[in-house]
């Protein structure tokens, strides 16, 4: 027992962040938004060289993997940094692939894995039927699935939904997956990019056809690994993407004088900003519990995956909302860095299944977790009065 | 980083968690705040003693296990998972001993300790005024020195337990010349049915006497029942409500139990449609795997030499809020007829209260954490 990361974590982690402190990442970032995306691939292709997408991949597969503890190191410090692009959707593909190859179908690993994991290519994705929506937050309304369950074969109606699931930057993207309903496949192509809330962030429909990658019971199994991987990477970003606000929120009511003093002094201020450094601090753990669950193959991964999303989803959304408002209007401004964070934040809590999605399934697995162990007995225990 | 228990942690957890089996009451006890279920509590505190296990950190001789504090936190998770009696001993056990341990004398330990293990003395804390809350360093009642001890004078509040308890320990005030209002201070212990000692119980929100006030009027305490030096007793104190606001109060293990038992109350009682309020189940569940992770993570970094500062802050105001929001999700699941959530409920409701309010806690989070400057409070 030893819930701690190790030298060697850490000093990734710190090597990470002179990295993309020195990249310009928010310049990046804007430019990626107004569609200029050599910039952001410049960094991609660094990410790749520090060996991030390298950590879900197996040696056999140009990978060092698979490392989910590792891989959630590296993705707080891409949620810090608001490295924009479909990080998360090609972390997720190169676990897909991996899984892939693991049950026999190494070909396209062989292909496609050595171009992702160095960074020289960049992979969008989209998964059906296994219970989340896409990276996009396409909102309940309009595609995402609610409240299906791990089954890949269930119910989930976000896939057939007539708008059809929405990919991240597919036009930065060169390999295009779509995973899911007993089939994985490269789509020959994408709809024309629309704006999302967070400008760094567009997305489009995958074209139906291409190249079928696999089928039936692999194709599920592979878009399951896919799903768990999404899941922890975009709850450690959306980590990293909390601790940005609050950190650029302390500096700025330390700096900030009204009525003679420093803003931070003030009651109101400080305790809301207590608030948003219990959530985060809370939440963190659950991250780290979920990668080492992952890591183990541990039934607990589906509660703290599911567990992790939420609460870092939460906890970025009111470290973004105190962030906003502790900062007044120049928080409000789109020149401000700020506010790369701040629709991050909010982009990042719908993203791979809303709350209300991971929410059900804490509550399913939960109970199927400790039915596993044999420690619950089943029916109420109310005592009346 | 893991999360592996050794073979050794495991049969720790195993032979208490079969221990339990055998010995934990079929039905729950009456409840702890009143003079039966005092009794009640009391004698289960005897039974657990007897096995050695009412205090498993402790050192064999005082009656404890040696436990570490992982074995302690798989103890825990084992007593609260097997739906075990509240502890009428806790404040002594997690408050004052840790304070002898540290700063207590040998003979005070040996005096002290086993009978409190047994529940043979069953402590109420005294630190709260009626001028003195959150600015505990305010507080007014005296010990003045005297032959071979000292005499008490003032009045306490809100002294948890002491409606039934046999002893308190708090502060009081030794030198009023003292330049500073928390300098001056003597942590002191005396019996509650003493001389000059008078206890009004007063009742909680449900009207149980949960706490009582206390009045001292020319209380004689020998100096073998000061702890530490006088004057010390600030430093002394603090050193416990470390205590009281993180790990030693409020183990994991207890809002895990909770929360199991609120999932299978959702899937007795819940209508599957209701996701809102399934929802805040699913929080009941969150929340509590942050807590023991973040406990875990806590122990780490204290194997690794980090001290456990004002962390502790953090996580006081988190399993204080946590605590009412599960309790209030059961009773909009439940109703409020249902005696153990509802009294689960009237508890919980004091927790951002004591041990230092919340405000209190945010503070100390917004300034030694977060660095952010002092201000009035």
């Amino acid at each position: 027992m030893r819930f701690l990361l190790d030298d060697e974590q850490r000093a990734f982690a710190r090597s990470l962040d002179g990295m993309l402190t020195a990249a310009g990442t928010p310049a990046a970032a804007r430019a990626w938004a107004a569609g200029e995306h050599a910039p952001g691939l410049a960094v991609w292709r660094g990410l790749g060289t520090a060996g991030v997408f390298a950590l879900a991949a197996p040696e056999e597969h140009a990978g060092v993997g698979p490392l989910p503890v590792e891989t959630a190191v590296a993705f707080v410090e891409l949620g810090r940094h608001a490295v924009p692009g479909p990080l998360v959707e090609t972390v997720a593909s190169v676990a897909l692939l991996s899984r892939l190859a693991e049950l026999g179908s190494p070909d396209a690993a062989e292909r496609l894995l050595p171009g992702l994991v160095g960074g020289s290519a960049v992979a969008t994705l989209t998964l059906t039927g296994v219970g989340v929506g896409t990276g996009t937050d396409a909102g309940v309304g309009t595609g995402t699935g609610t409240d299906a369950g791990f089954d890949a074969g269930g119910t989930d109606t976000g896939a057939g939904s007539a708008t059809g699931p929405r990919a991240l930057d597919p036009d930065a993207a060169t390999v295009l997956l779509a995973a899911g309903d007993g089939e994985i496949r490269l789509a020959p192509g994408h709809t024309d990019p629309r704006a999302t809330l967070d400008p760094t962030r567009r997305s489009a429909g995958l074209l139906p056809g291409g190249e079928r990658l696999a089928s039936g019971a692999h194709a599920d199994t592979a878009a399951r690994r896919a799903r768990d991987w999404a899941a922890l990477a975009t709850a450690a970003q959306c980590l990293g993407v909390g601790y940005a606000l609050l950190d650029r929120t302390v500096a700025y009511v330390r700096r900030r004088a009204q009525f003679g003093v420093p803003v931070g002094s003030f009651q109101a201020v400080k305790h809301r900003l207590a608030d948003v450094l219990v959530g985060l601090e809370f939440a963190r753990p659950l991250v780290f519990g979920a990668a080492v669950a992952l890591a183990g193959g541990d039934r607990q991964a589906e509660v703290d995956l599911a567990a992790a999303k939420v609460a870092t989803g939460d906890a970025a959304h009111q470290a973004a909302r105190a962030a906003l408002q502790l900062h007044g209007a120049i928080g409000y401004t789109a020149e401000y860095d700020l506010s790369l964070w701040l629709l991050k934040a909010r982009a990042l809590r719908g993203a791979w299944g809303g709350p209300e999605e991971w929410r059900g399934r804490v509550v399913r697995a939960v109970g199927e977790v400790r039915a596993a162990g044999g420690r619950v007995p089943s029916g109420g225990e109310c005592r009346r009065g | 980083m893991d999360l592996d228990l050794t073979a050794a942690h495991k049969e720790f957890g195993r032979r208490a968690r079969a221990w339990l089996a055998g010995h934990v009451p079929r039905r729950p006890l009456p409840s702890l705040e009143t003079a039966e279920g005092f009794a009640a509590h009391r004698a289960w505190e005897r039974e657990l003693a007897a096995d050695r296990w009412s205090v498993v950190s402790w050192p064999e001789e005082y009656g404890g296990r040696g436990a570490g504090i992982v074995e302690w936190l798989l103890f825990e998770e084992e007593y609260h998972g097997a739906g075990a009696p509240g502890r009428v001993s806790q404040n002594g056990i997690s408050l004052l001993a840790p304070t002898l341990f540290d700063f207590g004398t040998s003979e005070q330990r040996a005096r002290l300790l086993s009978p409190m293990a047994r529940g043979e003395t069953v402590w109420a804390q005294a630190w709260s005024e009626p001028e003195a809350g959150s600015d505990l360093a305010s507080l007014r009642s005296t010990a003045r020195r005297a032959s071979g001890g000292w005499v008490l004078n003032g009045q306490k509040t809100w002294s948890s337990r002491a409606a039934f308890a046999d002893r308190a320990f708090g502060l009081f005030r030794s030198d009023p010349a003292a330049d500073r209002p928390h300098r001056g201070l003597t942590y002191l212990m005396f019996p509650l049915d003493a001389d000059g000692v008078t206890v009004r119980p007063v009742g909680r929100l449900d009207g149980k006497p949960a706490f009582a006030e206390l009045f001292l009027d020319d209380v004689f305490v020998p100096d073998e029942d000061v702890i530490g030096e006088p004057g010390q007793g600030w430093r002394i104190a603090m050193s416990a409500t470390g205590d009281e606001r993180g790990l030693t109060l409020r183990p994991p293990g207890r809002f895990l139990a909770t929360a199991e038992r609120l999932v299978r109350e959702w899937r007795a009682h819940g209508d599957p449609s209701d996701t809102a309020l399934r929802d805040r189940v699913a929080d009941a569940v969150i929340g509590a795997r942050a807590y023991q992770l973040y406990t875990w993570a806590g122990v780490a970094r204290g194997a690794a030499g980090a001290p456990l500062g004002a962390e502790s802050s953090l996580n006081k105001v988190f399993w204080s809020e946590h605590d009412i929001a599960v309790h209030e999700t059961a009773l909009d699941l439940l109703g409020t007829e249902c005696g153990d959530w509802t009294e689960g409920y009237v508890f919980a409701l004091a927790g951002p209260i004591y041990a230092g309010t919340n405000e209190i806690q945010r503070d100390l989070i917004a300034e030694r954490l977060l660095g952010l400057p002092k201000g009035r409070r």
